[in-house]
């Protein structure tokens, strides 16, 4: 009887062993750095100073304007790959004779590695050769060639178009899986009942969708407030600290600044954060 | 009439995203057969004047991507492997045993997936410092097998589901030990699910960034920040960049493409049932 009761836990301990050793460990590690004062130039001296790093944080106008930022990056970010992907469902949902090929394709943004999604808008939106300065021009919408990622006013702009470009194929094909979903007979029934195509887009679809939305929304907003590799490949957080979201802030701080201590902390309130996020959603659904 | 209605309100916008989703990645891969003059001149005409390999050329014997390459692949081949090792029985745990703590655990493992990367890279690569493993195809492999694990026994889990549990008693009946039963009844039938999650666990590691840059980048380079580095240096060659991006993405395109429904399925199942 003991020995039945060990044995999920046998198959379980190499997975928790390498949880434990590489994720619970490392976040632990972090929050013990984020109370001590640790730079990268005197590793042995680590004064304790409990939570000084998370007093200048509150204090410091680059957290703050960081924090800022990530609102933006994510609301904007995760907002229009929603849109552009639950149209696309929508229309992949419909017949026509090349739907199968249109849902493959659909996806490959999705696959690509960031650094390549990163390498090719830079290519694309490069201020000399650039293909969208170049079309831009041609057709009359720009007036003249616009530096994108070299000037502060347009950066943030143009790397929430590589993401999107990047993620709307997410909640694309998470989207279309719930709308499949949802059985033919309730819009049958919603026809009878004289409802038009608004009405049972409101009554039927958009009910059916609900748990698969949410959860999509969830997974990306998670997703997309801690990526980073976007902006470090394109923008490094520039011009200035333009596109400077609050993980960036907190990687940029560890690392080139070489403060360990403060960067620690920087990670840990977004950790806390984004667990406030996850809670209201469990609070919210669990109802 | 009808024809015309199907295409202006469906065909046509599909069209119009199709163009979108895939426009970037075919300008890319037609850049990387321009030839140089036709780089460093604007305007760029859409369709390449003429048509070159030289920069497939260039980048494979004047450059290291070719053991870029080799790193990438023993990387993601190590985390398949270690990362199925790992999955495998958590996932048959939590799919055939009902024991005290499972539901916290299986949540446990969502929370995880949830902490930002930067939250664990850095002590991290102080770990793998002290373990002397820094810059070695072993730190990258951990790493990359640890952050893709959650996912991996999700979907894994949702596979085992799927089999039926009259299998496993029969098996039991015959006298054959759990492990015997995991590795010779489970295993062949969960075979597209290990699949899946194989993939999904390639193309995760391929595709990684943070990781292959601060655990590893000098002696062990991965194909992501070798293209990263291209980009540093001062004249920016796009010749060979794009070249580089079109051969990293095409296993990538090719794999997700085969594996994207059942991928797919174990993404929005446990949502859909609701």
């Amino acid at each position: 009887m003991k020995r039945a009761a060990l044995t999920p836990w046998l198959f379980l301990a190499p997975a928790l062993i390498a949880t434990c050793l590489l994720v619970l460990g490392p976040v632990l590690e972090t929050l013990w750095l984020s109370l001590h004062d640790v730079v990268l130039f005197r590793p042995q001296v680590r004064p304790f100073v409990g939570l000084a790093n998370y007093v200048t944080a509150l204090h410091d106008h680059t957290f703050w304007d960081g924090l800022g930022r990530s609102f933006v990056w994510v609301g904007a970010a995760v907002g229009l790959q929603f849109a552009l992907g639950l149209t696309a469902a929508l229309l992949l949902n419909r017949q026509f004779w090349w739907r199968p090929v249109a849902r493959a394709l659909v996806v490959i943004p999705w696959a690509l590695p960031s650094v390549i999604i990163g390498l090719v808008w830079t290519w694309m939106l490069d201020f000399n050769l650039g293909i969208i300065n170049q079309v831009g021009v041609d057709l009359g919408l720009l007036s003249g060639p616009v530096p994108w990622l070299a000037q502060p006013s347009t950066a943030m702009a143009a790397v929430i178009l590589a993401i999107t470009w990047q993620g709307f194929p997410f909640f694309c094909v998470t989207l279309l899986a719930g709308l499949q979903a949802i059985p033919r007979e309730h819009y049958e029934a919603a026809a009878i009942d004289g409802a038009g195509a608004v009405r049972s887009f409101r009554y039927v679809t958009l009910p059916g969708l609900m748990p698969v939305m949410s959860t999509a929304l969830l997974l990306r907003m998670i997703w997309v407030a801690n990526s980073l590799d976007l902006l470090l490949v394109m923008t490094g957080g520039g011009p200035g600290t333009s596109t400077e979201t609050l993980p960036l802030y907190a990687f940029l701080t560890a690392w080139s600044g070489a403060n360990y201590g403060y960067g620690s902390a920087l990670a840990v309130l977004l950790t806390l954060l984004l667990l406030a996020v996850v809670i209201f959603y469990a609070v919210r659904s669990g109802k | 009439m009808k024809r015309l209605r199907l295409f202006l309100g469906t065909e046509l916008p599909v069209l119009a995203i199709l163009a979108f989703g895939l426009g970037p990645w075919l300008w890319m891969m037609l850049t990387s057969v321009r030839p140089t003059l036709e780089l460093t001149h604007s305007p760029i005409s859409i369709i390449p004047g003429s048509f070159t390999l030289v920069h497939y050329i260039t980048l494979l014997r004047r450059t290291s991507f070719l053991y870029n390459l080799r790193d990438s692949l023993v990387v993601a081949s190590g985390a398949v492997v270690l990362g199925l090792l790992l999955s495998l029985p958590a996932a048959y745990a939590f799919s055939r045993f009902r024991f005290p703590g499972r539901h916290v655990l299986r949540i446990q493992f969502l929370v995880v997936n949830m902490f930002p990367v930067v939250l664990l890279v850095l002590p991290l690569f102080i770990l793998m410092r002290q373990l002397g493993l820094l810059d070695t195809y072993y730190a990258l492999i951990m790493g990359h097998a640890t952050f893709t694990l959650p996912f991996a026994i999700w979907l894994m889990t949702g596979y085992m589901d799927g089999l039926p549990t009259e299998l496993d008693e029969s098996a039991m009946v015959d006298g054959a030990t759990r492990l015997q039963l995991l590795r010779l009844v489970i295993l062949p039938l969960a075979a597209p699910g290990v699949v899946a999650v194989g993939l999904y666990l390639f193309i995760a590691s391929w595709n990684e960034y943070l990781f292959a840059l601060m655990l590893a980048g000098r002696h062990v380079r991965t194909v992501t920040v070798a293209l990263q580095m291209f980009i540093g240096e001062n004249t920016i060659n796009w010749g060979l960049l794009t070249a580089g991006g079109t051969l990293v993405a095409l296993p990538v395109v090719f794999l997700f493409l085969f594996a994207q429904k059942r991928l797919v399925s174990g993404l929005t199942g446990g949502a859909v049932k609701g």
